[in-house]
């Protein structure tokens, strides 16, 4: 399946037919990875009656854009989105901000014990997180956090993952600037702010970018803390939708699109980050 | 910024270089200290209450009978007995562990398969890269629910597929057998892309004069496959490997929406097990045991990938 494609072989001797090969190959393989995403769409805007009978049709037969309305008024799903946005964003934030704090103690200042608590950091990165999840409810549940913001965002907010990445990223930032900055008579707040803060744009970014994707999928802490519509998240809503609508597939699928679209959206406007966020860490979330 | 290969990523940290930055403000040590405990301490506070103390807590709980109403009772190692004759449990381990070891090494196969595929021509491939990214940007839990619809029995897309090349599907979701198949399909699909990114980079990284070197040698594609990009793709490889395989060990949201565990309890897996123990039955400590299995297996296995490694990989260029 690799060098031995046809393709390869034909390379050699027509360069033309092996990259029309290539590119139809690419074409094929895209249009089956995309199928599912296309049919999410497409069955939203079927008609009630089509997207219920008993054999499914794969092309609406006639288009209900209605539908949209529709499912927004079965469930609060603008609500939830708004509240997705805040979890997403909220943890998102406070992980860059608290990690850059970190980072730069433990890349630059030298400090007792600072090995020894990295290393602490470090070895939670391979713990699982419902070896967590059962403490952190029950912290929540006795700090009265449940269904509150702060239940929902805390928690998540302080992994050792964003500490190391962006560790990483200032330990390649040459020193030669802090030095020109503290010459000039900076202190280590404003060295921080001005110099290391702007040079490390670009990792804050994707760091921020990547955690709000993973966040946006997080499903199992909302499930368990939030238990109202006040902080629910689109990913448990369209639990209580199926739960309430199960047999409407338009109008699930609907809703299922309306809570994939914006991130998909977000995805094509910070791909450059997102991919680099992937690259770089090891949150591969399945 | 410079892109980390994932073999630096994973990596131990680099020492940073003891150069004494001795300024005309920055004579003492101590206020080095303080200054570095006040940049920590937001940091270290979260990180203490919400990460490291629930991990100690997670053994104290386990040890406990305790429902949340009422005060919790001090029941040793009756948690980890329990396990024993739980027949859900050892069932839900299984099925985790089948999850696991057939849909890693698949997302792998894909996710390599692909990126090979566009490495041939990367420049002009951008577009196809993004949209093969396009499913590992999506929710899980809402493509789950495009994925029952595509699972439908006898009139599905997929069988209707099937039928097209003669083929009469099976059940998916509501047969014992054929209910795993089809979350590992829908898992396949949707995490592929990670790999296929990180093998992309990896695949960039590769000096080309190493391939230059096998076109003059002579080497026959497979052998350049094998002897070049394989060995010098491997700590790629094994980043992929281990973090796909602590990722599977906590599948959840899947077989939440498209089985709920079922047909019988042939897709119930370790981490809803854990859900329903803690959050439906109020078994908090009983549920913490079962996360430390959890917990220990991840480690096991991990460790285990950590000694393999020594032999299959390669980090020298």
């Amino acid at each position: 399946m690799t060098s031995d494609v046809p393709a390869l072989v034909a390379l050699r001797r027509s360069p033309v037919a092996a990259r029309r090969l290539l590119v139809f190959t690419c074409f094929l393989v895209t249009a089956v990875t995309l199928t599912p995403i296309v049919m999410m769409v497409l069955v939203a805007f079927q008609s009630d009656a089509e997207s219920m009978a008993a054999r499914p049709s794969f092309w609406p037969g006639s288009w209900h854009p209605e539908n949209i309305g529709r499912a927004f008024d079965l469930v609060p799903l603008g609500r939830y989105l708004l509240n997705t946005v805040f979890f997403a964003g909220g943890t998102a934030l406070l992980e860059t901000v608290t990690a850059a704090l970190a980072a730069y103690a433990f890349a630059r200042l030298r400090f007792r014990g600072r090995s020894v608590l990295f290393g602490v950091y470090l070895t939670t990165l391979m713990i699982p997180s419902q070896v967590t999840l059962i403490p952190q409810f029950i912290l929540v549940a006795k700090l009265h956090g449940v269904d509150t913001w702060p239940g929902m965002i805390l928690p998540h907010a302080f992994t050792a993952l964003g500490v190391f990445l962006l560790r990483q990223f200032f330990l390649g930032v040459p020193r030669d600037y802090e030095e020109a900055a503290r010459l000039d008579g900076a202190n280590r707040w404003q060295t921080f702010i001005r110099v290391i803060v702007p040079l490390a744009i670009p990792a804050i970014a994707t760091l921020a970018v990547f955690k709000f994707i993973s966040q946006w999928n997080n499903l199992l802490w909302p499930l368990v803390i939030s238990n109202s519509d006040s902080t629910r998240t689109a990913a448990v809503g369209l639990q209580v939708f199926q739960s309430t609508n199960g047999t409407q597939w338009n109008l699930l699928l609907m809703a299922a699109a309306i809570t994939t679209v914006p991130l998909i959206l977000l995805f094509f406007l910070t791909q450059r980050w997102f991919v680099k966020g992937i690259t770089m860490s090891g949150l591969g979330g399945r | 910024m410079a892109v980390e290969t994932p073999a630096a990523a994973t990596a131990a940290p680099r020492r940073t270089p003891r150069g004494p930055l001795r300024g005309p403000r920055f004579g003492r040590n101590g206020s080095e200290t303080l200054a570095a405990w006040l940049f920590l301490l937001p940091s270290l506070a979260g990180f203490l209450i919400f990460t490291a103390g629930p991990v100690v807590a997670a053994g104290v709980i386990s040890l406990l009978d305790w429902n949340l109403f009422s005060p919790p009772h001090f029941t040793g190692l009756d948690n980890f007995a329990r396990l024993g004759p739980d027949t859900t449990f050892w069932s839900a381990l299984g099925n985790t562990a089948y999850f696991t070891f057939v849909s890693v090494p698949l997302t792998l196969l894909v996710s390599l398969g692909l990126a090979l595929l566009l490495n041939q021509g990367l420049r002009r491939m951008a577009v196809f890269r993004s949209l093969l990214l396009l499913p590992y940007a999506t929710i899980t839990v809402a493509v789950a629910f495009v994925w029952v619809w595509l699972y439908i029995p006898h009139d599905g897309l997929i069988n209707a597929v099937l039928g097209v090349f003669g083929i009469d599907g099976p059940a998916w979701l509501i047969s014992d057998d054929w209910a795993m198949p089809a979350l590992i399909l829908m898992s396949v699909w949707k995490s592929f892309g990670f790999g296929m990114v990180i093998f992309l980079a990896g695949l960039q990284a590769i000096p080309q004069q190493l391939y230059e070197a096998a076109r003059v040698d002579g080497a026959s594609p497979w052998r350049t496959f094998r002897a070049v990009t394989l060995p010098l793709l491997s700590p790629s490889v094994f980043f992929t490997v281990v973090t796909s395989i602590i990722g599977s060990f906590q599948v959840f949201d899947q077989a939440l929406v498209m089985t709920d565990g079922g047909p019988g309890s042939s897709t119930t897996t370790l981490v809803m097990y854990i859900y329903r123990t803690g959050f439906q039955n109020y078994e908090q400590g009983y549920a913490a045991a079962q996360s430390m299995v959890l917990f220990a297996f991840i480690v096991v296995i991990t460790a285990a990938q950590f000694l393999l490694q020594r032999r299959l990989v390669h980090y020298d260029i």
